[in-house]
């Protein structure tokens, strides 16, 4: 018991501080803010960011950034929802997406790879293109009325963001079940083992026997994976696809890894840090709502909150 | 100028590093400080610097007492410490690291010209050649340490302190900087030598002082010592035999390297190794050793040659390729290539072995993990306090023990090391070798490149020499002497 303890991360718990300072804080100034209803939508709001995080994290892990997440969930979200148009069925169209969603990270990954170029401007190069195939691919126009109808593709789809299991809605659900996958894979399996150490030292690992091309490519197709992902649950929610869609997101997502104490270069941090990160981010957006701050603060005090909790982690 | 450090204690927490340490450095001699890894030869120096601040104990400077609280002070009093790993730019120019900070300018506009030309003075005081205008990066390391002495000496410097300064060093460039050092002391410059090297501090110092856990021993005139003594005074007990005992049965021959070539270094290779032999690699910097082992390991693209392995002709084109025909390569740049320093010691043993320690999903069995760290812990007498503990928090040998467990762990056939002790000291070095002649006993076969030429000849059982990336020679029994090496490798004939 006391080993476990010893090994609890330290710039983990001081997160896990600021998350129940932030509550408690927010709490006392609101009394609309601490029910039962305000968290579950509070929770249903970070999965977005929580999955794109979450994809974000295994990035950043192996010394990455991605910064095309936004661009991709905008252009699978409107494949989706042209197929769906179309009359594929919404739970095939959804498959799609996400498929596509890996392969357009793993192209990325492959550029960054084979072509030996920085992530940053890999995924900068990607970010662009990808916003640009969405406007050409939707006209620059929104793709509506994907949840209108009465027939089973219409209800699956609005399912998935609107609905509830248990009492918890459908997106909570998901995120939880992917963090619980993630974390798995992270701590207990030799994928994991080759992302840390890919990012800690790369040569090393390669000259331990590690793929580190095949590990680096395969965490930006599940970053793309997981921006598809966000981007179907926007799309039931929204129940339409607009081609700006998720343009921003790289930058929440990267901040939720970075207030979890995920380190940028690479190596160093859990994902149970980021998920730290992510509510914390989702109930600095509620919260201040909530009582009612101005959204031009809300960024500026989003972006001290980010500082203090960036600064407080080196500090140890 | 005359150093003395009085009474010198320092603790770390609860750990005590240093404890009454006396020193005395006296005008224009070379101090040889000696002292197994952890004796406190780098917190003293860093104290003497004002890197660290101290506990207790004062510092003299000619007589005057000091207590610098930054390294500036210290430099602008002449005391220049040139650490192990250079403190250099790699893309600036030679010219551009020596003014660093201190640039000659007219109101902010840069006097190249006068820079240029003071840099090209120092470097003909130092009689070396060394373009100005040169980018560091380009250099070999003993150029730029050579750099890093012209900076001391722009920086007037008066107590030279140098840590391990030959430790990556070519034998030509080591001359070069005895020479250097002997022209310093004739200038009135005191130098602080820390060397694990006996053969050198034998050569060069005038006197030699030893610490051991945090205590100074004793000081002596070099003359009045002997290898021997300094050694038992390290380590505080007799060390036995420096080497192993080697036995001569080997088996078939295991491994072939015929005509290797890798541009531009590697150009035309050959050798065999047997079963359960150590065959040792010697060489100038420069000859291509390593790179023929990179090119052999896969980390290197092989442009021609035959890779044979028990007979049969293989073909590694990556790391991933060596590792299933069953070699493990040690390589010499522990910290960037051998090991994953903010990890613990089962996560970079297991790094290694992460087929072997899983299932078909590559979910991975913990306890499995753990007993065989547990294991390679208590095999290799890897100090720590446990399989948790990170390896940057372990010193010098009982890291190089963690890179040796890591690759003992996979079971190969052929194990390369490339420099296994360098940076280890001399207590951890034996252990280092024991574990090479108990391995070669199962019947591991083993490639040993070193710069250590007592190395080689206390440890291998036949000698390949390297001359500009061509095996120039095989020697073997008796003629594996320095002066038959020496001629090959500076020769090639």
């Amino acid at each position: 018991m006391k080993d476990r303890f010893k090994k609890i991360n330290i710039s983990e718990f001081g997160s896990l501080i600021a998350l129940i300072a932030l509550i408690v804080g927010i709490s006392l100034l609101s009394k609309n803010f601490a029910t039962v209803g305000n968290f579950l939508s509070l929770l249903r709001q970070s999965s977005i960011n929580g999955l794109i995080a979450f994809g974000m994290t295994l990035v950043i892990l192996t010394g990455g950034i991605d910064l095309s997440v936004g661009s991709i969930l905008a252009f699978t979200t409107a494949i989706a929802a042209k197929l769906i148009l179309m009359g594929v069925t919404s739970p095939l169209a959804i498959l799609i997406s996400l498929l596509l969603g890996a392969i357009f990270g793993f192209i990325t990954g492959f550029i960054i790879t084979k072509g030996r170029i920085q992530p940053f401007i890999a995924t900068l190069i990607s970010m662009t293109v990808f916003r640009g195939l969405t406007l050409i691919f939707s006209n620059g126009k929104p793709i509506s009325g994907v949840t209108r109808g009465e027939d089973f593709s219409a209800a699956f789809l609005t399912a998935i963001g609107k609905g509830t299991i248990l009492g918890v809605p459908t997106p909570v659900w998901i995120l939880i079940i992917v963090f619980i996958v993630l974390y798995f894979l992270l701590s207990n399996t030799t994928y994991g083992r080759k992302i840390y150490s890919t990012g800690s030292n790369e040569k090393a690992a390669s000259l331990a026997g590690i793929n580190t091309v095949r590990t680096k490519m395969s965490v930006y197709a599940i970053s793309g994976f997981m921006s598809a992902l966000a981007g179907i649950i926007l799309l039931s929610r929204l129940g339409s696809a607009q081609p700006t869609l998720g343009s921003g997101y790289e930058l929440d997502a990267i901040a939720a890894g970075a207030l979890g104490g995920i380190s940028l270069s690479g190596g160093r941090g859990k994902i149970t840090g980021t998920l730290i990160g992510v509510l914390i981010i989702a109930v600095l957006n509620n919260g201040l709502n909530i009582i009612g701050v101005s959204s031009y603060y809300q960024d500026v005090i989003k972006g001290i909150v980010i500082l203090i909790a960036v600064l407080s982690d080196k500090e140890r | 100028m005359k150093v003395e450090m009085k009474n010198i204690s320092k603790a770390f927490f609860k750990n005590q590093v240093l404890d009454g340490v006396d020193l005395v450095i006296d005008d224009a001699t070379v101090l040889a400080l000696c002292g197994e890894n952890g004796a406190g030869k780098s917190t003293l120096m860093k104290i003497l610097t004002g890197m660290i601040s101290k506990d207790e104990g004062t510092i003299l400077i000619d007589g005057i007492e000091k207590n610098y609280s930054h390294l500036k002070e210290a430099e602008k009093d002449g005391l220049i410490f040139i650490h192990q790993e250079l403190n250099v730019i790699p893309d600036m120019t030679v010219e551009e690291n020596i003014f660093l900070g201190k640039e000659i300018n007219k109101g902010g506009i840069l006097d190249k010209k006068t820079m240029r030309k003071e840099t090209a003075e120092l470097m003909e005081r130092l009689g070396v050649d060394i373009d100005p205008g040169a980018t560091m990066s380009k250099l070999s390391v003993g150029k730029q340490q050579m750099v890093e002495i012209a900076k001391a000496l722009h920086n007037d410097v008066k107590v030279l302190i140098m840590d391990e300064p030959t430790s990556a060093l070519t034998i030509s460039e080591t001359q070069t900087l005895f020479r250097i050092i002997a022209s310093l002391k004739k200038q009135g410059v005191s130098i602080i030598y820390i060397s694990h090297r006996m053969e050198e501090i034998f050569e060069i110092c005038d006197k030699v002082t030893v610490l051991r856990d945090g205590k100074c021993i004793a000081t002596n005139n070099v003359s009045d010592v002997t290898v021997d003594d300094v050694v038992r005074m390290m380590i505080g007990r007799e060390i036995g035999d420096r080497y192993p005992k080697r036995n001569s049965h080997f088996g078939e021959t295991i491994f072939e390297v015929k005509h290797l070539s890798s541009a531009p270094y590697v150009r035309d290779v050959s050798f065999n190794l047997r079963e359960g032999e150590i065959l040792g690699i010697a060489g100038l910097m420069g000859a291509g050793r390593s790179e023929t082992m990179h090119t052999i390991f896969g980390s290197i693209k092989k442009d021609e040659g035959e890779i044979d392995i028990e007979g049969q002709t293989v073909h590694i084109r990556n790391p991933i390729e060596a590792k299933k025909h069953g070699i493990a390569f040690i390589t010499e740049d522990r910290k960037n290539e051998g090991l994953l320093l903010p990890f613990s010691i089962k996560f970079n043993i297991s790094v290694a072995n992460l087929k072997k320690l899983s299932n078909k999903l590559g979910v991975l069995d913990k306890n499995k993990e753990k007993k065989m760290t547990e294991g390679a812990i208590k095999d290799f007498s890897i100090k720590c306090s446990d399989e948790s503990q990170h390896v940057e928090s372990l010193s010098g040998g009982n890291q190089q023990k963690v890179v040796f467990a890591k690759w003992v762990t996979t079971d190969p056939k052929i194990l390369i090391l490339d420099e296994p002790t360098r940076g280890v000291d001399v207590g951890a070095k034996k252990e280092i070798y024991d574990i090479m002649n108990d391995l070669t006993k199962e019947g591991v076969s083993i490639i040993m490149i070193s710069s250590e030429l007592p190395e080689i000849i206390g440890m291998s059982d036949r000698v390949v020499v390297l001359h500009e990336g061509k095996s120039v020679g095989i020697v073997e029994g008796s003629d594996i002497n320095e002066e038959k090496i020496m001629n090959l490798a500076t020769r090639g004939v």
